[in-house]
């Protein structure tokens, strides 16, 4: 039963690195103890017999935490936990909200009537999935992808200081280029 | 390994990610703890697709949709925090409370 071990020890690993993103004191650390525990959902995901989607879970988050990391140094309160503070608020009223929620959701798990389980995978999972997002389910692909497309948009409006309508007014067609400083580049 | 003891993981991964969004003063750490919940979500589907629903590609689709959600919602969060902070040099939450009722 190699599966059961692998289960328990990703799982253990998975909330004990989840927990310790709140811990440390580093927001670097933090950065890596949230990469472990999504890699452990990745693995667990391969576990599950979801080998393609597994995979893309580990290569997003690698990617994706890289990228934070990044942020991290922009935004980052405490670096390296050279400067022991508290970064939490209202950490009484969290915790009983989460054991809360913890709670109703493990009831909820352990008393529902879950149904059997019906049917047998596909041979291959992947091409059934990829079958699945061209076929039935081209509504939900094409969703998501406008909605990545609408995300690229406003993530660019979001982070520019200043686009060429405010240099150039609304029509674009003022002659000279309205900078708090002068000598800047042409149109 | 069953389906229960899969979802209670989640649940463990969602609750912790819902008290590191809750509690974290600084908006990056805030979006930590979002993923973490979303990690939660992400095991979930792929549990009742291999426990209840193998056949229906549904679960997967599920989980396609639930890493989509993670890649915009850190894109578009942090482009929130960069314009908060180019308009007003905040990066903490407790300072960015206009819409407080």
């Amino acid at each position: 039963m190699p599966d059961v071990a692998v289960f328990w020890a990703l799982g253990a690993l998975a909330v004990v690195s989840g927990v310790m993103v709140f811990r440390f004191d580093s927001m670097a650390r933090a950065t890596y103890a949230l990469l472990l525990s999504l890699l452990c959902v990745g693995g667990l995901v391969i576990v599950l017999g979801l080998d393609y989607l597994g995979v893309v879970v580990v290569l997003m988050m690698t990617i994706e935490m890289a990228i934070m990391a990044v942020f991290m140094v922009m935004y980052m309160m405490n670096p390296a936990g050279l400067m022991p503070m508290s970064m939490l608020h209202n950490k009484k009223g969290a915790a009983v909200l989460c054991t809360l929620v913890f709670l109703l959701l493990a009831a909820g798990i352990v008393l529902a009537p879950w149904p059997k389980r019906s049917g047998r995978p596909a041979d291959d999972p992947t091409k059934a999935l990829g079958t699945a997002l061209m076929g039935p389910h081209i509504l939900t692909m094409m969703t998501l992808g406008f909605a990545l497309f609408a995300t690229i948009v406003a993530t660019v409006v979001l982070a520019t200081r200043r686009g060429r309508y405010d240099r150039f007014g609304d029509d674009l067609r003022a002659r000279t280029a309205d900078d708090p400083v002068r000598g800047g580049v042409g149109r | 390994m069953s389906l229960e003891l899969f979802l209670l993981l989640a649940a463990a991964l969602f609750s912790v990610g819902l008290f590191g969004a809750l509690t974290q003063q600084s908006i990056v750490m805030l979006m930590m703890g979002l993923e973490l919940m979303l990690g939660g979500v992400i095991l979930a589907a792929a549990a009742v697709w291999h426990y209840v629903a193998p056949a229906a590609t549904d679960g997967q689709v599920l989980v396609v949709l639930a890493v989509t959600v993670m890649a915009v919602e850190m894109a578009i969060g942090f482009a929130v925090v960069t314009a908060l902070f180019r308009a007003r040099e905040v990066d903490v939450t407790d300072e960015a409370a206009e819409l407080k009722a």
